[in-house]
């Protein structure tokens, strides 16, 4: 179990535990053992284990944390609030759907240390409509826990959402749970110092939260050495795409894409690997020559990439990567808030592009306004938050990736034989 | 048909959980949507007067919700995933057959009130791309083909 802490107790049917099963499975020993240290003490450890934020930016967990004031210490009435972001819907991501609906006990725990950690009497729990097993899991695991007399005072609710991937950016998802539409807010300030209802406030992801049982049950050594690399702990890997069976995989942080598409059956279609976003639909392209980088923040960092939730979506060489990015492109302009006009008005212009080179109807100069779109609007660009800078990371990384493929586009159409995209499951689907 | 008493004490009492009428006002919909199907105007107004928000504010909100539906929608509501995962593993023959079979677009509903079908993305089951989300539970299904979006419609998936 402990080489896999995340995973390794889940039930073969994805079926949550009862309160009396995860007890049996050692539950609640890290929460009782957390509540035994100071606030600050289980901080210390969180940053000794190097536990970085999986919900994509990889922040630091314990230095997050120790921006949160103690009680009484802030000025105005009201607690300091935790939200466990459960909103997981960047195309390519499926972690978080597991972590809720197979281990909402273990997500509890570490809520529970969090809240300790971070001196929160309230905490919610925010989880996207389309996972009502998840929702339903959490908010039983809920219940048992407070009949068992198991949350120490903490008020702590589910707060289904319904709808729109912007909610998932953390000043976003303050504003929703304020009764809002969901439009991000500028940053600083940071939610530790002005949050929901102008409370300190921390945010962060479903795995990130459920790791936390883990560094406090094994220690912060333990809880490093697990990882290959600098950043503790395992990762929930996911892979998806053009690969025979596509899955979630835990393995040390640090783990090559070349392991993870093995353990995914390899590559389908083809055969060849054209390339992979390791991080999700907002993560930039790696060819082959990166099969053997190490798969975390600080790795793809330097490699002029990004890590960000860790699920990699994989080509083939018989798939179109315009379509690819196209449908990306889709999504995104389709998700924007409308807050600030460069992502309103150019996500929507990308994507007909993009669907113009498909179709073949595209012109030169329309390969000029991509990259022009690329590099106006790209990461640190003119957009009011990062939603149109993730948007843009396929897009710049393609154009450059796939000159040739737009080049090819652009004299005709998509070269590429769509049947595989039409025949069926390509692996080995029944449905 | 206005909303039920018992309604009506639930969405007081989401006020009182979610930290005031304000920000008790989506959950608020989504009551009316578990109960009705979807939220009509007139059952809008009421849980803002209920809530003490306008209703201007209460529309404003469900406005911005992609699954607060503001119009009838069928008894199955299909959630079909038009995400790049699902894509490269054949979503649009499936959409199109689908579609096909159902005689409607995305956003639409069959003529018998029957199936609703929306398109989102991504919706976490990339792993079993391409995938829908079905009903009420919100049921994930997949690998879905052509060959079984026939099952899916007689229930048998
Ligand atoms: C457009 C957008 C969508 C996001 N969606 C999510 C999400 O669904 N879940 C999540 O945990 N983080 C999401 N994030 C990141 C959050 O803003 C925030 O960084 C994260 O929840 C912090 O948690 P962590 O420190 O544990 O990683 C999103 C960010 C952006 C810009
Ligand atoms: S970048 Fe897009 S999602 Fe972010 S604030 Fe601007 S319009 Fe909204
Ligand atoms: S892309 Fe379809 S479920 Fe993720």
């Amino acid at each position: 179990m402990t080489d896999l802490p995340l995973t390794g107790r889940a039930r073969p049917d994805r079926k949550p535990h009862t309160l009396a099963e995860w007890r049996a499975l050692g539950g609640y020993a890290a929460v009782e053992r957390a509540r035994a240290m100071a606030p600050s003490e289980v901080i210390d450890w969180v940053e000794a284990a190097n536990l970085n934020g999986r919900g994509g930016a990889g922040f630091p967990a314990g230095r997050k944390w120790r921006f949160m004031p103690e009680r009484g210490t802030t000025p105005g009435n009201g607690p300091n609030y935790l939200i466990v972001n459960g909103d997981e819907m960047e195309p390519g991501a499926f972690k978080d759907r597991f972590l809720l609906e197979a281990l909402p006990h273990q997500l509890l725990e570490g809520a529970l240390i969090a809240a300790h950690a971070t001196h929160c009497d309230e905490a919610i729990v925010l989880i996207r409509d389309e996972y009502r097993p998840g929702i339903a899991a959490v908010e039983r695991a809920i219940d048992e826990a407070r009949n068992a007399g198991l949350l120490g005072g903490l008020h702590i609710r589910v707060h289904p959402s319904a709808g729109r991937y912007i909610v998932g950016e953390e000043t976003a998802l303050i504003t929703a749970l304020e009764g809002h539409r969901a439009v991000p807010r500028k940053r600083p300030p940071f939610p530790a110092q002005s949050g929901l209802w102008g409370r300190p406030t921390t945010v962060n992801n479903v795995e990130t939260i459920s790791l936390v049982p883990h560094v406090l049950t094994l220690g912060p050594q333990r809880f490093r050495a697990l990882s290959r690399t600098e950043e503790g702990g395992t990762k929930l890997y996911g892979v998806s795409g053009r690969v025979k069976r596509p899955g979630l995989f835990e393995a040390p942080m640090g783990t090559t894409a070349r392991e993870l598409i093995e353990r995914a059956g390899g590559i389908s279609g083809d055969g060849t690997l054209r390339a992979f976003q390791p991080g999700g639909g907002a993560s930039r392209f790696l060819g082959p020559d990166h099969l053997d980088t190490p798969l975390d923040f600080g790795h793809l960092a330097r490699a002029g990439a990004m890590f960000g939730t860790g699920m990699l979506i994989v080509l083939d060489g018989s798939a179109c990567p315009v379509g690819l990015i196209a449908r990306h492109m889709r999504f995104y302009a389709r998700e924007s808030c409308g807050w600030c006009t460069p992502c309103r008005e150019g996500l929507p212009l990308a994507a007909k592009i993009l669907h113009a080179f498909e179709a073949g109807t595209a012109r030169p100069e329309d390969l000029d306004l991509l990259h022009m779109t690329a590099a106006e609007a790209g990461p640190r660009g003119r957009s009011f938050c990062d939603l149109m800078g993730g948007a843009m990371a396929p897009l710049a990384s393609g154009l450059e990736m796939f000159a040739a493929e737009f080049a090819a586009h652009l004299a005709g159409g998509c070269p590429h034989d769509k049947t595989h995209l039409s025949g069926g499951c390509p692996h080995g689907g029944t449905a | 048909m206005s909303l039920s008493p018992d309604l009506l004490t639930r969405i007081r009492q989401a006020a009182h959980d979610h930290g005031g009428p304000r920000a008790a006002m989506l959950e608020a919909l989504r009551m009316i949507q578990h109960d009705h199907g979807w939220v009509c105007d007139a059952h809008l107004a009421e849980a803002a007067a209920t809530l003490g928000v306008h209703r201007a504010e209460m529309e404003a909100l469900a406005g911005f919700y992609s699954l607060i539906f503001r119009h009838p929608v069928g008894r199955t509501v299909i959630l079909l995933c038009d995400g790049a995962s699902c894509w490269l593993n054949g979503a649009d023959a499936v959409r199109d057959e689908l579609q096909r079979r159902l005689g409607i677009g995305f956003g639409q509903t069959t003529a018998d009130g029957e199936y609703t079908l929306i398109n989102v993305a991504c919706l976490g089951g990339c792993d079993r791309a391409p995938a829908a989300v079905v009903g009420r539970d919100r049921r994930l299904i997949g690998p879905l083909s052509p060959e079984g979006v026939a099952k899916l419609l007689e229930g048998g998936l």
